[in-house]
């Protein structure tokens, strides 16, 4: 076996091509990284047990720029970005696969700390990586690395979470502050040197989620707000469930720092995408011991309630303003572009 | 200080619209209009229309850098953007606007064009570094706020040297667009102007005095946050009511009278008046844009270029030119809500989170008395 280099060495064709040097990457790299019994029995899959109940499952293809950022990287984001996807239908996130899609020339050392960062967010959420797959792209026909993980769960009996659920009078919360992962990148990726202490707020948020379905098992559906922000996915369910939406502009908890990046870019933080909190809709006698819940998980501590569902065949999302106005929040229209005036 | 809650402090905002309450008279209205699309967006999206009294009608100015833009101006930046050689480099808001055919930026840049959006012009620098190849050409646009910037990108490539970059300028001024519309034909029965924020921070308060001094209106400089705006409305108010008109200034901690000295003189030494600019809605403007002084001929794109001037086609249903003089509100627009929309914009002013028709739209309509279709999700 030919020992890779991880300190100077790169992404090489060869990595990919599935011959000898595929084989040295998976056992010098991944596979004492993920270590587990599934990935080391090196199958092409693999075969597991489940716990009774609906099978849950769910994909998400992560790119991102810059690869690493403040609270965390694309290996971290990668996992935590299925087990929500599957977290949200209120399952138990079970097993994820992950494929990589890798660019020549990409430093090896770079890769392993993604790796490394991918097999800590996997441990900590306690959701192995049973399997796998490797695909390197020629110089300049990616972006450095790409994941694509996928996740099974199992949906424990009798929780039924869904879009199309929410009915006017119930309350909306949110488990805490907004837009910290989009300003974070964004601070980043555009050279524009403010210096800022906003970090990624990417986190797994299943356990949150185990303990929000004790305190109320009436919830109707749970989103987590990534791209396109919290405006984004109250407009999905809004229309998803056929009613309107009002929130109070008093109530949203905004960071004074992702307020103030907002503002100074000409962005709105509504609109931001967040990697680790989650929106929840749930019968308004639910509400308090739900947002009661929350506050006491350290992934909810700065959880509130930030407004309610309301009848409007029109499926309009709107926001009481904190001067006693009411507007829109419509759906983001292309990218958040900052103003030039 | 944090210089962002204190200014949107709802309790304060209450007090204010109370004095502007107090202060209008029933008896008679107050057409005041915000210059800038910035202004307009502040209004709707913090939903301060809600607490003016009926008297205080808005009319929404041309203060919006893409929506004043010709559709020829365009049209030659998407030829230049589907040339071979050529890197176009502009500001995001640019490259949504559709040109001739519906045809954008960004359209030409999924057809193959090279389209790069800036946040800053010294950005394209590193740009024509490193594509030694390749024609770098920066699309600059907009008003005194975005000049210096450009004129700082002109020195900083004369200095390194650089022959692949040049600047294709479309900067105008505001003044000259107050003078357009008060000079105008179809007299808009304005009683006097929301001075722009960003804009007086470069030109300072002293631009306005021709307007008070001349014309009779009160102007009262504001800044965008929702505080700025119902101050500078209840300084107007008084104003009108004392039968006084003069340039006041709200936005002190940002704007003195004579803006920024130090931009203002880069300005001067990088750009010259052009004889006349069109601009949409507005027509043509005598002295009313820049265009980079003969000393940096060698880099002003229209003297590196020869462009084909083809017949620029305008949407003959689109009300933006009349939007942007204020003579159509923009949801009296046929196109407005359907098919008009962010989404699918036909014209500039609902492109932009500048644009007059895009904050009726994404903040304000569901108050519009309008056909219910417009009203339909993401349509």
């Amino acid at each position: 076996m030919a020992k890779i280099n991880f300190n100077s060495g790169k992404v090489e064709m060869l990595h990919g091509s599935g011959g000898k040097a595929s084989s040295d990457l998976i056992e010098q790299l991944f596979l004492p990284l993920l270590d587990n019994p599934w990935l080391q029995q090196q199958n092409d899959q693999a075969a597991f047990d489940l716990p009774p109940g609906r099978l849950v499952m769910a994909t998400d293809a992560h790119v991102v720029s810059p690869l690493f950022f403040p609270g965390g990287d694309i290996g971290s984001l990668a996992v935590h970005g299925t087990v929500n996807d599957l977290a949200m239908a209120g399952a138990r996130p079970a097993y994820l696969s992950a494929a990589f899609i890798l660019e020549e020339g990409y430093p090896l050392a770079d890769l392993k700390r993604l790796v490394e960062s991918m097999a800590a967010a996997s441990k900590k959420a306690g959701v192995p990586i049973v399997t796998g797959d490797t695909k390197v792209v020629e110089k300049g026909k990616g972006d450095g690395v790409f994941i694509t993980t996928s996740g099974v769960g199992v949906l424990p009996e009798g929780v039924h979470l869904s879009g199309d659920l929410a009915r006017p009078g119930d309350q909306l919360l949110v488990s805490g502050y907004l837009g910290d992962h989009g300003v974070t990148l964004l601070s980043l990726r555009e050279n524009l040197g403010f210096e800022s202490e906003i970090q990624s707020d990417s986190q797994a948020l299943h356990e949150l989620v185990e303990v929000m379905l004790q305190a109320a098992p009436g919830l109707r559906c749970l989103r987590d707000p990534t791209r396109g922000g919290l405006a984004t996915s109250l407009n999905e369910l809004a229309r998803q469930s056929g009613v309107g939406m009002l929130i109070n502009e008093d109530q949203l908890p905004l960071r004074p720092a992702v307020k103030a990046a907002c503002e100074f870019l000409g962005l709105d933080p509504l609109y931001s995408a967040n990697e680790g909190k989650l929106v929840a809709i749930c019968p308004a006698e639910e509400a308090e011991a739900l947002l009661a819940a929350m506050q006491a998980h350290p992934q909810g501590e700065d959880a509130a309630i930030i407004g309610e569902v309301v009848e409007d065949d029109r499926h309009l999302v709107q926001m009481k303003t904190s001067f006693g106005g009411q507007r829109i929040v419509d759906w983001l229209q292309g990218d958040q572009l900052p103003r030039i005036c | 200080m944090k210089y962002v809650d204190e200014f949107r402090d709802g309790d304060k905002a209450r007090q204010l619209a109370a004095r502007i309450l107090e202060e209008v008279d029933p008896e008679r209205s107050y057409r005041l209009m915000e210059f800038c699309g910035g202004h307009t967006h502040a209004f709707f999206r913090y939903g301060l229309t809600d607490l003016l009294p009926p008297q205080i009608e808005l009319v929404h100015g041309p203060g919006c850098p893409v929506c004043v833009l010709p559709i020829a101006r365009l049209d030659m930046a998407i030829e230049l953007a589907r040339r071979e050689e050529v890197i176009l480099c502009t500001y995001g808001d640019m490259l949504r606007v559709p040109a001739s055919g519906r045809v954008s930026l960004l359209k030409a840049k999924s057809e193959g064009a090279q389209v790069v959006m800036v946040y800053s012009p010294l950005d394209c620098l590193e740009l024509a570094r490193q594509n030694p190849d390749k024609e770098v050409v920066f699309f600059a646009i907009g008003f005194e706020t975005t000049t210096p910037p450009t004129a700082l990108l002109v020195r900083e490539t004369a200095e390194a040297g650089l022959e692949n970059l040049s600047i294709f300028c479309n900067h105008v001024l505001t003044p000259a667009a107050m003078h357009g519309i008060l000079a105008g034909d179809t007299p808009l029965g304005l009683d006097g102007f929301i001075g722009p924020a960003h804009v007086s921070t470069v030109i300072g308060s002293q631009a306005y005095e021709p307007f008070a001094r001349e014309y009779g209106y009160p102007v009262v400089i504001a800044g965008f946050e929702p505080l700025d705006l119902l101050q500078a409305i209840l300084q107007l108010v008084h104003q009108l009511n004392q039968g006084r008109a003069e340039v006041e200034n709200e936005f002190t901690r940002a704007v003195t009278r004579e803006g920024n000295l130090k931009a203002r003189q880069l300005c001067d030494d990088i750009f010259t008046l052009r004889d006349s600019f069109e601009w949409r809605g507005l027509g043509s403007l005598p002295e009313s844009a820049l265009c980079l002084k003969p000393e940096w001929a060698h880099l002003d794109t229209e003297k590196r270029f020869s462009f084909q001037a083809g017949a620029s086609r305008e949407n003959k249903a689109c009300e933006c030119p009349s939007v942007l003089r204020g003579l159509t509100k923009p949801h009296e627009c046929k196109l407005f809500g359907n098919p008009c929309t962010p989404e699918n914009p036909l014209g500039s002013c609902m492109v932009s989170s500048e644009g007059a028709c895009a904050a009726y739209y994404s903040y304000g309509r569901h108050q519009l008395p309008q056909k219910a279709d417009i009203l339909a999700v993401g349509n």
